[in-house]
């Protein structure tokens, strides 16, 4: 069993010291099943341990445990029975086994030990693997056949048995027949070997591989055919893990990349200090925690329109302030935002800290989806995965569908000719603008549950971003999208052969060495617009 | 036809330049003998330590006149250029690692501490070579030059320029950095090259070995300057000027624009390995960082601030805002990046001509309104 014994013991003891149990009825009957155990012979013993078994009493595990560790004794004199808490010195502290109560100390030579044999010792074992298999949590259930698993030896097999048969949760069917399939296997059992097919749990890997070894052809024929199938399932696990996290880190590349692909690809407007409003996004949602504090999950709904808001009037700020003035000079806007990426960083070590900041993960983000037994997938990662497919979307629906989209795309095509249809141009600018600061700032929200939180956040990720969007094309946020995600995956496959620095460095030649073949990425824009 | 040394010639008939070398060569003896004539506690003695320091923005300023000889007259905005000015480092640093010998803390002959201390037995092949001075010399020139060549020739023939040239030099120049900070990669990874001992079988402690490094880079810098001066003034240089200005008609007119680029591009990349073989010893240390992307943008600020194709205003940009760092991260370490920044803003909205474009209103202001190679009125960069 792999919940300590002894941790357990110390919970139920805990749990009958605080429970009142005054009705003196139950007491009588405990004294009267404690007393039953102090027989003449181990075989009345075995039958008093069945007895406390079926009775459903809810100390009995406590006194099982007791009994099996020898630390179920009775007072000499009084005919008490107590349980001992440290059996180290003379005088040994002591509590009470019917209330569990701590009574002092005692003297062990007052105290008579209840002995056990071996077979006893054996009953009383797999009576408590089975009482855990009793909880009315299923989840506890689950985890109890799951401990369960390599550990089924002849005595359980028949109460365990019995357990299948009134068992409701498959889930803990399912385990516990596959507990009683390891057993079998060992036993040399041909059949067992298929009811274990396609388990990927360790302790079921290790008893096929033992079969496999055994002397017996037949089994270690079949045994190794199973072994060989789980393999291939495992292979495949690791596969769609690795696509899994390449996805992840992809649906964060484009989360980072997406706003840019809008200031950068649809207004020509370098931004180097996108990084920065990404890492403002982080920052409003670290501030929008301490603001709310004990309520993460709220704070979390709530910065992200605030983490946009902050983000998009930090780049009205910045378009206003500098890049208007750097119409059609790209290079020099290119110099100018990294100036004020550097006044954006340097204000935030400034006025918050240096040092990283922690952001709480809600407990709705936090932990993991179980697909199968060797692939789980986080659930935060899911979440950054679908919110930014979401933003991916709604930006889509934003310029293709409203009036803000029509006009951003007149103007990118030509300013002129938009201008004197009577769009206002200057406005269209700040808009974008705005709107891709903002995205930005969404996309620090979502990466606050990834990363740390610092000064140092953005700069993190304004080269990655620049790579997404220059590879997936500038001016099309398909390209963005197909970029961001393949060289998450890309990254992440590389990965495992090459490690996480030398796989970073292959993604960029690559990228470099694609840019030379395809100066304007995946999907070149066309016609006139390429021109600008 | 002229001989073959004309063109090298020519820059010293310029008034400019005499001017320029003459004020470089009074400074530089002006140091040497405030160095070395006053003693310690006058007021008007330079350390050494100071010396050393002047030598730094000295290497800087050739840097700086490298990159300017790509962005003024080519018109490639390279932010990667620090890659090559630590290429030219770490070469350096390696001939010096050599040096050390069975100097180092653990005493072993060939190889270098940290190889000591990373359990490698035996010298990588790449290091093979560096104990020989002329070959690391070489390798000053060769690595960065044989890089930009790789790199310019895969980017200029398939016409990547403008941004997307500066997003993937910068890419690159994070690569390497990535690279450089490995462990495995053999260069001492994050703590780099250092604990240096001599230079030639010169003690890089003494105060003499420290003001003759200063002399060298000032010299380096002369002649850098020359030839940047002697390639833009060539006919080789009115055509860079006119890729600069307008690529697509060049092109048309026949010249094979991605050839001189290329030239152009290599020479550069070379000067910076200069500076950065000259930085190493002053510094006594070279380690990844110099790889970082930041670093190479702030030489592209040196040469705005300076003023964009003039060579001598990169400079005087470099110089000033190296001097501004060693005050500022000295009185106020905070404030730095808020002036640093503050300037990358200020230089670009206001001031698109640099301290040059000023000093050259201020002589003749009819002739600097139209003056033809002025960047930053050029019809290409007005049509992108």
């Amino acid at each position: 069993m792999t919940i300590s014994p002894c941790l357990r013991r110390m919970l139920v003891l805990f749990l009958l010291a605080w429970l009142p149990l005054a009705a003196s009825a139950q007491d009588d009957d405990g004294q009267q099943l404690l007393q039953s155990l102090d027989a003449a012979s181990f075989t009345q013993m075995g039958e008093a341990i069945e007895a406390i078994i079926t009775s459903g009493d809810e100390r009995s595990r406590g006194w099982l445990e007791a009994l099996l560790d020898g630390k179920l004794q009775r007072h000499k004199e009084t005919g008490r029975f107590v349980v001992v808490l440290e059996n180290r010195g003379r005088d040994w502290p002591v509590a009470d086994a019917l209330t569990g109560e701590a009574i002092g100390e005692m003297s062990r030579r007052d105290l008579d030990r209840l002995g056990i044999n071996n077979a006893l010792r054996g009953q009383l074992q797999s009576a408590l693997a089975v009482l855990d298999l009793h909880v009315p949590e299923t989840r506890d259930r689950r985890e109890a056949a799951r401990a369960l698993l390599g550990d089924v030896d002849a005595s359980l097999v028949e109460p365990l048995e019995a357990v299948i048969r009134v068992e409701e949760d498959a889930e803990v069917r399912r385990l516990l027949e596959q507990g009683l399939a390891i057993h079998r296997l060992e036993q040399g059992s041909l059949e067992a070997v298929a009811s274990l097919q396609g388990s990927l749990n360790n302790r079921v890997r290790a008893a096929l591989n033992s079969a496999a070894r055994s002397d017996d052809p037949a089994l270690a024929e079949a045994a190794s055919v199973a072994l060989a199938d789980i393999e291939q399932q495992m292979k495949l696990n690791r596969g769609l893990e690795t696509l899994y996290f390449g996805l992840s880190l992809g649906s964060v590349l484009v989360l980072a990349a997406i706003g840019l692909a809008i200031t950068f690809g649809v207004m020509g407007v370098i931004n180097m200090a996108h990084g920065e409003l990404i890492m403002l996004g982080a920052y409003t949602t670290w501030a929008m925690q301490q603001l709310l504090p004990g309520q993460p999950g709220l704070a979390m709904v709530l910065s992200i329109p605030a983490g946009f808001l902050v983000a998009a009037l930090a780049g009205i700020a910045i378009e206003r302030g500098v890049i208007q003035f750097l119409k059609g000079r790209p290079l020099e806007t290119l110099l100018a935002t990294f100036g004020v990426s550097l006044i954006l960083q340097q204000l935030v070590r400034t006025v918050i800290s240096p040092l990283n900041r922690t952001v709480v993960t809600p407990e709705w983000m936090s932990g993991s989806i179980m697909i199968n037994e060797g692939l789980s997938l986080t659930l935060n990662r899911l979440y950054v995965l679908g919110f930014a497919l979401v933003v991916f979307a709604g930006l889509m629906l934003v310029m293709r569908r409203t009036r803000l989209g029509l006009e951003v795309r007149a103007v990118t095509q030509n300013r002129a000719m938009a201008r004197s249809m009577g769009i206002r141009a200057t406005r269209v600018d700040i808009m974008t603008f705005a709107l891709g600061s903002g995205v930005a700032g969404l996309a620090g929200v979502a990466l606050s549950q990834l990363t740390n939180v610092g000064p140092n956040l953005g700069q993190n990720y304004i080269i990655d971003s620049f790579m997404v969007v220059v590879f997936g094309g500038v001016g099309n946020l398909w390209g963005t999208l197909v970029a961001g995600l393949s060289l998450g995956v890309i990254n992440q496959v590389l990965e495992p052969w090459a490690g996480a620095v030398l796989a970073k460095i292959l993604v960029l030649v690559f990228i470099i060495l694609f840019i030379q073949k395809r100066p304007r990425g995946l999907f070149p824009q066309k016609g006139r617009a390429a021109e600008g | 036809m002229h001989s073959s040394t004309s063109w090298l010639a020519r820059p010293f008939r310029e008034r400019a330049t005499q001017l320029f070398l003459g004020i470089l060569l009074a400074s530089l003896a002006t140091v040497t003998l405030l160095n070395l004539a006053l003693p310690a506690g006058h007021p008007l003695h330079v350390s050494t330590y100071t010396v050393t320091l002047l030598g730094k923005y000295l290497s800087y300023a050739l840097l700086a006149v490298a990159v300017d000889l790509v962005w003024g007259y080519l018109g490639i905005l390279s932010l990667g250029h620090g890659a090559f000015f630590a290429l030219g480092g770490y070469a350096m640093g390696m001939y010096l690692m050599r040096q050390i010998g069975d100097r180092g803390t653990y005493g072993d002959p060939v190889l270098p501490d940290f190889m000591v201390f990373l359990d490698w037995d035996s010298l990588p092949w790449y290091w093979l070579g560096f104990d020989m001075a002329w070959f690391a010399f070489l390798m000053v020139l060769l690595a960065p030059g044989l890089l930009a060549l790789v790199f310019g020739f895969l980017a200029f023939r398939s016409r990547v320029t403008g941004v997307y040239l500066s997003i993937i030099t910068q890419a690159l120049t994070f690569a390497l950095m990535l690279a450089f900070f490995r462990n495995e990669m053999g260069f001492g990874g994050n703590n780099g090259l250092t604990d240096f001992k001599e230079l030639l079988g010169f003690d890089l402690r003494s105060d003499a070995t420290r003001l003759g490094l200063f002399l060298a880079t000032g010299i380096a810098l002369a002649l850098g300057y020359v030839l940047c001066r002697a390639i833009v003034a060539s006919k080789l240089g009115r055509v860079s000027v006119a890729t600069r200005d307008a690529e697509a008609r060049t092109r048309f007119l026949g010249y094979r624009v991605e050839r001189f680029q290329l030239f152009i591009f290599v020479v550069s990349a070379m000067l910076a390995g200069v500076a950065g073989a000259l930085y190493v010893p002053q510094v006594g240390i070279i380690n990844p960082s110099e790889f970082s992307p930041i670093f190479s943008i702030e030489i592209v600020l040196w040469v705005a601030l300076g003023g964009r194709a003039t060579l001598y205003g990169a400079v005087i940009g470099a110089i000033l805002v190296n001097y501004a760092k060693t005050v500022f991260t000295g009185v106020m370490p905070d404030a730095w990046l808020f002036a640093l920044g503050g300037l990358f803003v200020l230089v670009t909205v206001l001031l698109p001509k640099g301290i040059a474009g000023l000093l050259a209103y201020r002589v003749n202001p009819q002739r600097s309104a139209r003056k033809p190679d002025d960047p930053s009125t050029s019809p290409r960069e007005v049509s992108a």
